[in-house]
């Protein structure tokens, strides 16, 4: 098949290859290492397929490729439509490079019911993709509760002591904030008789949609309370903690690196998309809540006796620079507010494995139960130590560049919330270093910790790829921005003469 | 000829075609009947089968009788019936719900011990009335049919004769029920006496025509108590948990979908047709109170038949949301919701009571535990069943919402709206804790279960099968249901104007 042809389906094959494969896991006898060989097997070939979305992307050009758009269901008037822009697609490509190191890393840590969860796996890895690919709001809202059901089971099923409570909160938080959603695309349906994401842009920013100005807010508030539960933006982040630290290590990594952006994309999409003028005069407070994002969640971090609660409070600060970067309204601001997403996902997601595998050997997260293992594990403390620094935006990594763009927007918006943003930044680098320095110099106070085995080949695989990307994606960020950068110029399009005003100030 | 709604009395006797009109109703009848006869010729071990089989037999006959009556619309018996696609959607609907729950009732009956071929009788000649009241236009025929069915209802509630909560049920269901149905027949009386006619469209005609008098609001709201008790929504739903606890399983799953079906059925042809205005405020009230009683009840509650008679309260109410929409989406919305609910409510109710087994024990959340990993076909075949019920995408159920929410918002009913999602945000918290006592507790006593005997798998699959292809390819079923909401509706068409679609308010209001 020529890439042209290719080009047409390849969006679902992308898509729907997980769900395949979990399908025919479901019929595999019981054997654990074929099971795994599979998942793994179809991981990667997902990721290959992937691949050809960057290949044979169109930079430049600001419309949706690669779209395929079928009539599906006639009354409501629902399309399988799918498409990507700059944006999208490298939130595609993250989810395909991260699952494959979820099998990797699970190659041991799981051995009960090894089968349900990796098809549990797979099942999760077609309903991310299909989040970001679907530009049909049916569609959208269809995977994007897809999404709940897998990973409440990934929490629930193979998560640690509390793994129920914090299934059910995961659960009831972004479905009943989900709902809200609904009520506004049903309210969007009724008015425009489509759920085509182009065709409601285009009719909302055409004036042609009768009763829009009154509705126009709480259409607003609907898409954006779903998508900020799911950020998750304070102070809708109580869940958050509790879901990571039950969470099974891929569960985390997942969570960590792919759903989360599930509601910074949302935001950049549709509420950006589609409400432009109410998210600019929205834009002030959602900025205020990323700010007390930023510098609540690293507060917090900082004080964490338990490793990966502070990992999942750094999320939270680090999401909110997403969505400082995304309210900003600049060009840099919404490039960088992308690139946090790519590098957030990858850091964060090796942080999580790291946690991961400590909590393999030992069976806990309190940092206070370590220290000293630097002498102990030294490949994995020098591993660890390079994911601090790329987390913690360390030039030349990839936390830096998404970070740097996203104060130099906020600046751009406001010098005040430049100035409070960029304060997080010292905050990330002492809440790492100060865990990192507790878990790995000193003396080693707790014998068993004598014991500990080093990194194996299936964590260095798992790791080492995240690695590699952290040290690409900082000291070449062009090949992502060059098209993001396209793809954000159009999201910005409807403000470009308000932002020259904000930046002629 | 057929088709003249002026009153018939010219016509001597019955056509033949009249009878091809109630043509299941009398195959049903006569099945019906068959069992009754043959049940005391028969051994009694030996026939409880036969009797089963005989009224499985039935239900298919009468299924495949609906194609007859389907190949002629028209009025019957003097204007008292009227078969149209809305009246054949019904048919078949509630037909196969009662196949569905004959099928399940094979083992439950041989594990319960219960020894009565009356039981088969009584399922079969309770669908007759409900399947009529899907048909009837005339308001009496359509009193008779409900008595039809819920006396039927009544005996097979008591079923399990040993268990005193099984004859508290019964009672508790007979007196209430009667109060219902007075109500109802009190309600008749007086649009009778408002507009001098019983037949809904010449009711409907002459409220059109002059203004509405008092006394037709009055009628319209002791109708609407009746029908609201029958479908269990509130603040008449009180009889339910007790009544779905006492019952025994298999005829649960049929009360909770079968009748309730064509108890809307009649409520969608008087409160579109007979379009009374004021309508819209009852509706609202009893929706919103029967998705908010029916959740907050579901959340505290151990037992599991009794936590699905609190959903399906819940459901009863997202169902009447339909009701307060536009006629042609909300008749739609409403029957595409009666169809998939029941496909998810019977397969949830039939692996309940396969699971409760002797003497119905096992029907606490905690004897659930830990059945994911000792009986998972089991356990996913249940999971699907309550993700259907809370609406999860991929199943009947989100369909039936998504499409009952947005023709209320086609309606401008926002508020409407907000609640019932948010009511399904919470209601998902109790169909949850199911799924969780399954897949994510240890199990810390020993709960036999049996493995699925032929009959209920059968019954299983064809409800999985209904909820799956509901959720993936709901459009042919909604086409169907939009253009018999387009008859009914036109049919009253040239003297009512339909209110425009975006004014939730009748024009009259």
């Amino acid at each position: 098949m020529s890439a042209d042809n290719l080009s047409s389906v390849i969006l679902t094959l992308v898509t729907f290859t997980p769900l395949v494969g979990g399908l025919l896991l479901i019929m595999f006898p019981r054997r654990d290492r074929d099971i795994r060989v599979f998942a793994l097997v179809l991981s990667l070939l997902t990721f290959v397929l992937s691949l050809h979305l960057p290949v044979h992307f169109r930079r430049g050009l600001t419309d949706f490729q690669f779209q395929i758009d079928r009539a599906w269901i006639s009354t409501p008037n629902i399309h399988y439509h799918m498409g990507i822009d700059g944006i999208s697609m490298w939130l595609v490509v993250l989810t395909t490079f991260l699952t494959p190191l979820c099998v990797l890393i699970s190659w041991n840590s799981v051995h009960e019911r090894v089968k349900e969860f990796f098809i549990i796996l797979l099942i999760l890895e077609t309903a991310l993709i299909g989040v970001f690919t679907s530009l049909d709001l049916f569609l959208f809202y269809f995977f994007w509760e897809a999404t709940l059901i897998p990973m409440a089971l990934l929490i629930g099923i193979f998560g640690h002591e509390r793994k129920v409570y914090a299934a059910v909160k995961f659960f009831m938080y972004t479905m009943i904030a989900s709902t809200f959603m609904l009520a506004a695309i049903l309210w969007l349906y009724a008015h425009t008789g489509s759920f085509d994401f182009m065709e409601i842009r285009g009719q909302i920013a055409r004036g042609a949609v009768p009763q829009f100005p009154a509705a126009a807010q709480w259409l607003f508030l609907g898409f954006f309370l779903a998508f900020a539960v799911k950020v998750p933006l304070f102070p809708f982040h109580t869940w958050l903690p509790d879901a990571h630290v039950e969470a099974p290590t891929a569960g985390s990594v997942l969570l960590a690196g792919v759903l989360l952006k599930m509601g910074t994309y949302g935001m950049l999409r549709f509420n950006l998309g589609l409400f432009p003028e109410q998210s600019r005069h929205n834009a002030w407070w959602v900025m205020v809540l990323a700010l007390i994002g930023i510098i609540y969640g690293a507060l917090v971090a900082m004080v964490q006796p338990n490793m990966k609660k502070l990992i999942a409070y750094s999320s939270v600060s680090h999401l909110g620079f997403v969505v400082l970067g995304i309210f900003s309204f600049t060009q840099a601001g919404l490039n960088g507010a992308m690139f946090v997403m790519l590098a957030h996902g990858i850091s964060t997601g090796a942080l999580f494995m790291l946690a991961g595998i400590l909590h393999e050997r030992r069976h806990t997260y309190e940092i206070s139960e370590f220290g000293g293992l630097a002498g102990t594990m030294p490949v994995y403390a020098a591993t660890y130590l390079f994911i601090v620094l790329a987390s913690g935006g360390l030039p030349l990594l990839n936390g830096f560049i998404g970070e740097f763009l996203v104060l130099s927007g906020a600046f751009q918006a406001k010098a005040v919330y430049g100035i409070l943003g960029a304060t997080g930044v010292i905050w990330s680098a002492v809440y790492l270093l100060w865990m990192y320095q507790r878990v790995f110099y000193g003396k080693v106070t707790h014998p068993v910790n004598n014991s500990l085995g080093d990194l194996s080949g299936f964590e260095k695989s798992a790791i080492w790829p995240c690695a590699a990307a952290s040290l690409v994606m900082g000291i070449a960020p062009i090949l992502w921005l060059g098209a993001i950068d396209p793809a954000v110029q159009a999201a910005l399009a409807p403000w470009t003469q308000v932002v020259s005003r904000v930046v002629g100030q | 000829m057929i088709s003249t709604l002026h009153p018939a009395y010219s016509q001597a006797l019955p056509l033949s075609a009249d009878y091809v009109r109630i043509l299941p109703e009398i195959v049903l009848s006569v099945f019906g009947m068959i069992v009754m006869v043959l049940e005391p010729l028969l051994e009694e071990e030996q026939g409880q089968k036969v009797l089963g089989q005989i009224a499985l037999v039935g239900t298919l006959a009468a299924l495949g009788s609906t194609w007859f009556m389907a190949q002629s619309p028209g009025l019957a018996f003097f204007n008292m019936v009227q078969v149209d696609g809305f009246s054949v959607f019904f048919h078949v609907l509630i037909i196969a719900i009662a196949a569905v729950v004959i099928l399940s009732s094979y083992e439950y009956m041989a594990v319960q011990r219960i020894r009565a071929g009356e039981y088969y009788a009584l399922i079969l000649l309770g669908v007759v009335g409900m399947a009529l009241m899907s048909s009837a236009i005339e308001l009496v025929l359509i009193f008779i049919a409900l008595e039809i069915s819920s006396i039927a209802s009544y005996v097979l509630t008591g079923f399990r004769r040993h268990e005193a909560a099984s004859a508290e049920a019964s009672l508790k269901y007979f007196l209430l029920g009667s109060f219902a149905t007075a109500f109802f027949l009190y309600g008749v009386a007086l649009m009778f006496g408002a507009t001098g006619s019983t037949n809904i469209d010449q009711i409907g005609r002459s409220l059109q025509a002059a203004p509405v008098p008092l006394l037709a609001f009055v009628a319209v709201a002791l109708m609407f108590v009746g029908l609201g008790f029958k479908v269990a929504a509130a603040p008449f739903h009180i009889w339910t948990p007790d009544v779905y606890e006492g019952a025994p399983g298999p005829i649960v799953g049929l009360m909770s979908t079968a009748p309730k079906a064509a108890a809307f059925a009649v409520l969608l042809r008087i409160m579109f047709v007979i379009n009374v205005p004021g309508r819209l405020w009852l509706i609202w009230v009893t929706a919103a109170l029967s998705m908010t009683l029916g959740n907050v009840g579901a959340l505290v509650q151990d037992n599991v038949k009794r936590l699905l008679a609190y959903s399906s309260i819940a459901h009863a109410g997202y169902l009447l949301v339909a009701f307060a929409a536009t006629p042609e989406l909300g008749t739609s919305a409403a029957m595409f919701y009666t169809a998939s609910y029941a496909a998810m409510n019977m397969g949830a109710f039939a692996v309940v009571s396969h699971f409760a087994g002797a003497g119905e024990r096992y029907v606490t959340l905690e004897d659930y535990k830990g059945l994911g990993r000792s009986s998972p076909l089991l356990a996913a075949t249940l999971t699907i069943f309550l993700l259907s019920l809370i609406g999860i995408p991929m199943t009947g159920g989100f369909f039936a919402k998504f499409y009952v929410f947005s023709a209320a918002v086609k309606a401008n009913l926002i508020w409407l709206t907000i609640i019932g999602v948010l009511n399904s945000g919470v209601g998902a918290y109790y169909y949850l804790r199911v799924i969780v006592m399954m897949y994510m507790r240890e199990s810390r006593k020993e709960v036999p279960v049996a493995p699925i005997p032929l009959a209920l798998g059968v019954a299983l699959a064809v409800c999985m099968a209904a909820t799956l292809y509901l959720g993936l390819f709901p459009s042919e079923v909604l086409r169907y249901a939009q253009d018999s909401a387009q008859q009914v509706i036109q049919r009253s068409a040239p003297e009512i104007p339909v209110p425009a679609p975006v004014s939730a308010v009748p024009a009259s209001l």
